[in-house]
């Protein structure tokens, strides 16, 4: 039991890894209605390996996007860190890229109409990785964040 | 079923060379393996950007150069200009690229990014069905070189360290003796005409 209570921290930050890609749990948000909230999902990159930032050069890059579903909260706001602008082995142009462990911020309104009480909000974070040699398929991942709604 | 069991031992094998170097940092330069230690290239029917299938069958008799990759994969966009080379250097000799695009937006991304690299050799669209008969790919360049029997002869994953890792094994294939032969008839630059 104890060795159980003890592993579960370390279960939630494994909650999204397909090798490449570790996306911490989000904590859980409390949030009046009528009021504003921010939650922040941390991922982190396995060394070596970078996705495109939300804004890549190259229209056929594939940008990291996060998205929330439109309830039971009010999305107002993304805030992508500030990307790194790299030479790649395989770019002739620096290319906008997020790498190592990096945060996206979001901002939440919750309407006045809401019930209180313990809800669920489920966004999706897609894509795709590369190293210098090679490229990972774009992927898209599940993010949940459990809501107590005041 | 008397077929199906080496085509299993193929994919089992591919999949085992591919999964130990999946992922990896490092390039992976495959030599040209002995002719006795040589697969079966697994048969496919893909279609091209004119609609047409393509078999890899239809290739018997040809050193095939057979690339898995995507638009939106830069090291892949390295390599196209080498084999956009390698096509016209080399079919007149008995040799064509393939190329299996694994885009999911399928050719409305694909057909832009061939006209803007002026693509010279044929594309086909590829789905996760075939990426699976290749042992799994999985990371993005993955390049085939295929014998004239139709075997392969090497596997490329990742971006090599320069185009004259391929070019040793292609005229290495290319130079080997020919066995009987039968390819398709069209000049390369025909497989893609115009975007829709």
């Amino acid at each position: 039991m104890l060795a159980f209570l003890l592993a579960a921290p370390w279960h939630s930050l494994q909650a999204q890894n397909n090798g490449v890609l570790t996306i911490a749990a989000p904590e859980r948000l409390s949030i009046k209605r009528g009021a504003t909230g921010e939650v922040r999902l941390k991922a982190e990159l396995r060394p070596g390996f970078h996705t495109n930032s939300n804004t890549p050069a190259d229209e056929f890059l594939i940008p990291l996007k996060l998205t929330w579903s439109k309830e039971p909260l009010e999305t107002e706001q993304i805030t992508y860190p500030k990307p790194q602008l790299e030479k790649l082995e395989f770019s002739a142009n620096p290319v906008s890229i997020f790498s190592g462990t990096f945060e996206i911020l979001t901002r939440f309104k919750a309407p006045a109409s809401l019930n209180p009480g313990p809800a669920m909000l489920n966004g999706k974070l897609r894509y795709q990785a590369c190293n210098n040699k090679e490229c990972l398929p774009p992927r898209t991942v599940d993010v949940r964040v459990t809501l107590d709604i005041q | 079923m008397s077929k199906s069991v080496p085509a299993a031992f193929a994919v089992v094998a591919l999949a085992a060379l591919l999964s130990s170097t999946a992922c990896s940092n490092a390039t992976v330069k495959a030599a040209v393996k002995a002719e006795k230690d040589r697969k079966s290239a697994p048969e496919f029917a893909l279609k091209d950007a004119n609609g047409q299938t393509v078999h890899i069958a239809d290739y018997k008799g040809k050193v095939v150069l057979l690339d898995f990759w995507a638009t939106w994969c830069g090291p892949c966009k390295v390599e196209i200009p080498w084999f956009m080379e390698f096509e016209q250097q080399f079919k007149d000799k008995g040799f064509a690229v393939l190329g299996v695009s694994m885009d999911e937006d399928g050719w409305s991304v694909v057909k832009p990014y061939l006209v803007e690299m002026k693509v010279n050799y044929r594309i086909v669209l590829g789905n996760d069905q075939v990426g699976e008969l290749y042992g799994g790919v999985e990371s993005l360049p993955t390049t085939f070189l295929i014998d004239r029997q139709g075997k392969i002869a090497s596997i490329h994953i990742g971006l090599s360290r320069g185009k004259e890792d391929f070019k040793n094994d292609i005229v290495h294939l290319l130079d080997a003796p020919r066995a009987g032969a039968r390819v398709p008839s069209r000049g390369a630059l025909a497989f893609f005409t115009s975007p829709e």
